[in-house]
C-alpha cells in the first residue's frame, strides 16, 4: 500500500513537472508545476510530516504559485512564444545544465540510503518541530529568518527609491 | 468498518447540508434585501416564495451553455469546477457536535480530526482563488481578466492578515487541531468564548472572512459597475451556477469557521447543565443545533453588511490590508504573547 502510493506520487510528480518544463504555454506550466507541489506534498504524508505538506501547499500552492499566474496574466505571456537565443546562449545553458547533472549524480552516488529513514510517528508534527527548531537549530534558523528580512527590507527600498527620485 | 460507514455517511450528510443550506442561502439573500429595501422579495414560488431556489437551480440548468469561441476549453470548464470543489473541501475538519458513545465506541462528529485542522482550511481557502483566476483568464476576455487578477491580489493581502489573527488564537489555545480548540473554549460556565480573549483577532478575522468570500464591501472580483461581470462575465448556465453557488457555500464554510474558532462553536451556556440531565443523543442534537443557529447567524451578518456598507474603492481595499490589518494582527499577536508570559 505504502510502496503503490510511493510509486504513484512519484511517477505524477515526475511526469507533470517534465511537462512542466516542456509545454509551449506558460499558464500549462504554472498548472503542472501546482500538480508537482501536490504530489511532493503527497510524499511528505506518507512520511508523516503533514506540517510540512500543509506549509508547502500554502506557501507554494497557495501564495508563490498565485502571484506566478498574476505576473502572467499581466503580462500576457500566455502565447506560445519562440525563444530566438544566440549560440553562445545555447552553449553555455548546455554547459551549466551539464555542470549541475553531474554534481547532483555525485552527490547521489555516494549519499547512503537508509530505508529506516523516518524515525518516529510524531517526527513531522509541529511540536516535534518547533522543539527541534527552537531548542537544537535555533541559530541557523534566527539568522535565515535575518535574511529573509533583509532581503524583504531590500525590495522595498529598491521599490522607494523611484518614487523619491521622481 | 463501522466506523468507515459513519464516516461516509457523515461526509454525504455534510455535503447535502452545505448544498441545502447555500441554496437556501440565496432565497434568504433576496429576502433580506428585499426587507432592507422595504419589499417583498421572492414570493411566487411556494408558499412565501419557499421553492425559489429549486426554481433558480432548474432556470441555470435549462439555460444555453455557452463557451466563447476564443476561450481555453478545458480551463474554461476546470475554473468554475475548482471554485466548486475547494469549496466543499473545507468542512471536513469542523467540528459539528461533541463525542458520542455508540456501541461501546467512540465516533466524533467530525469527518476527520487532523492535527493540523486549522492549516488545512487555510490551504484549501488559498486555492480556492485559482478556480476564479484560471476561470477568468480561461474566458479571453479583458473584464474577465480584470476580474481575476483582482481576486488575487484580494486574496494574498487578504490571507496574510487571517493567518496572523489565526496565530493568535492558536498560542491561546496550544494547538492547531479545531476539535481542541473549541472544547478548548468550554470554560467553567461553556462561555469561554475566544472572542472574550481575542476580541482584535476576531475584528480581524472578521473583515479578511469578507475579503477571502468576495462578499460587499470586498466583491471588487465582480464588479458590475465597472467590470460587466468580473470574472464571471463569460460564463452561462450551471457554470455561472457553480461560481455564484460556490460563493454561498464558501460565505456558509466561513460563517463556521467564525463560529468555531471564536464563538465556542457547539458550546454554550449552562451547557453541563444540559448534558446531565439529558440523554447523550440529545445533548448532542442540541449541540449541533446551537453550532449551526451561531453558523447561520453569521450568514445572516455576511448579508446584512452586503446591504448596508458600499464597496471599496480598490486602492482603499489595498491600504486597509496592508497598513490597517497587517500591522494590527501583528500588534495582537505580540499583545496576546505577552499576556501568555505574564500568566507563566
Amino acid at each position: 500500500m505504502a510502496a503503490a502510493l510511493f510509486y504513484s506520487l512519484s511517477l505524477i510528480c515526475i511526469v507533470s513537472s517534465l511537462i512542466m518544463i516542456f509545454h509551449k504555454n506558460t499558464m500549462y506550466s504554472v498548472l503542472f508545476l501546482l500538480i508537482t507541489f501536490f504530489s511532493v506534498a503527497g510524499l511528505y504524508v506518507t512520511l508523516n510530516a503533514q506540517f510540512l505538506a500543509i506549509v508547502h501547499i500554502i506557501v507554494y500552492a497557495g501564495a508563490i504559485m498565485v502571484l506566478f499566474l498574476y505576473v502572467i496574466m499581466f503580462l500576457n505571456m500566455s502565447h506560445i512564444v519562440s525563444f530566438q537565443k544566440s549560440k553562445v546562449i545555447k552553449i553555455a545553458a548546455t554547459f551549466t545544465g551539464l555542470m549541475v547533472f553531474l554534481v547532483l549524480t555525485a552527490s547521489l552516488s555516494s549519499a547512503t540510503y537508509n530505508s529506516n529513514a523516518v524515525a518516529g510517528q510524531d517526527i513531522g508534527l509541529a511540536s516535534t518541530l518547533g522543539r527541534v527548531i527552537f531548542n537544537d537549530f535555533l541559530i541557523p534558523f534566527e539568522v535565515s529568518s535575518i535574511l529573509f528580512l533583509s532581503a524583504m527590507v531590500g525590495v522595498v527600498i529598491f521599490n522607494k527609491k523611484d518614487v523619491i527620485d521622481e | 468498518m463501522e466506523l468507515i460507514l459513519f464516516k461516509v455517511g457523515l461526509v454525504v450528510v455534510l455535503f447535502l447540508i452545505s448544498l441545502l443550506i447555500a441554496a437556501y442561502s440565496t432565497y434568504a439573500e433576496r429576502k433580506v434585501a428585499a426587507f432592507m429595501q422595504d419589499r417583498i422579495g421572492p414570493n411566487r414560488a411556494g408558499p412565501i416564495g419557499i421553492l425559489q431556489p429549486l426554481a433558480d437551480g432548474l432556470k441555470m440548468f435549462m439555460k444555453e451553455d455557452i463557451i466563447p469561441q476564443n476561450a481555453n476549453r478545458f480551463l474554461f470548464i476546470l475554473g468554475p469546477a475548482i471554485s466548486m470543489a475547494t469549496a466543499l473541501m473545507t468542512s471536513a475538519v469542523i467540528p459539528w457536535g461533541p463525542d458520542l458513545n455508540l456501541f461501546g465506541t467512540t465516533v466524533s462528529l467530525q469527518v476527520a480530526d487532523i492535527n493540523i485542522g486549522i492549516l488545512y482550511i487555510m490551504g484549501v481557502l488559498s486555492l480556492g482563488v485559482y478556480g476564479i483566476m484560471i476561470g477568468g483568464w480561461a474566458s479571453n476576455n479583458k473584464y474577465s481578466i480584470l476580474g481575476s487578477i483582482r481576486a488575487s491580489t484580494q486574496m494574498i493581502s487578504y490571507e496574510l492578515a487571517m493567518g496572523m489573527s489565526i496565530v493568535a488564537v492558536i498560542m491561546t489555545t496550544g494547538s492547531l487541531s479545531i476539535s481542541q480548540m473549541v472544547s478548548s473554549q468550554e470554560g467553567s460556565f461553556g462561555m469561554g468564548w475566544n472572542v472574550f480573549y481575542q476580541p482584535l483577532g476576531f475584528l480581524i478575522f472578521l473583515v479578511c472572512a469578507f475579503a477571502e468570500t468576495n462578499r460587499t464591501p470586498f466583491d471588487l472580483p465582480e464588479c458590475e459597475t465597472e467590470l460587466v461581470g468580473g470574472y464571471h462575465t463569460e460564463y452561462s448556465s450551471m457554470k455561472l451556477g457553480f461560481y455564484l453557488f460556490s460563493e454561498y457555500v464558501n460565505m456558509f464554510i466561513s460563517s463556521a469557521i467564525i463560529a468555531s474558532l471564536f464563538f465556542g462553536g457547539y458550546n454554550f451556556p449552562y451547557m453541563q447543565v444540559v448534558q446531565e440531565n439529558t440523554s447523550q443523543i440529545l445533548f448532542a442534537v442540541i449541540c449541533t443545533g446551537v453550532f449551526l443557529a451561531k453558523i447561520l447567524f453569521f450568514v445572516f451578518f455576511f448579508m446584512w453588511v452586503r446591504w448596508t456598507i458600499p464597496r471599496f474603492r480598490f486602492d482603499q481595499l489595498m491600504d486597509l490590508g496592508w497598513k490597517v490589518l497587517l500591522p494590527l494582527s501583528i500588534l495582537n499577536m505580540l499583545i496576546t504573547g505577552f499576556f501568555i508570559l505574564l500568566n507563566n
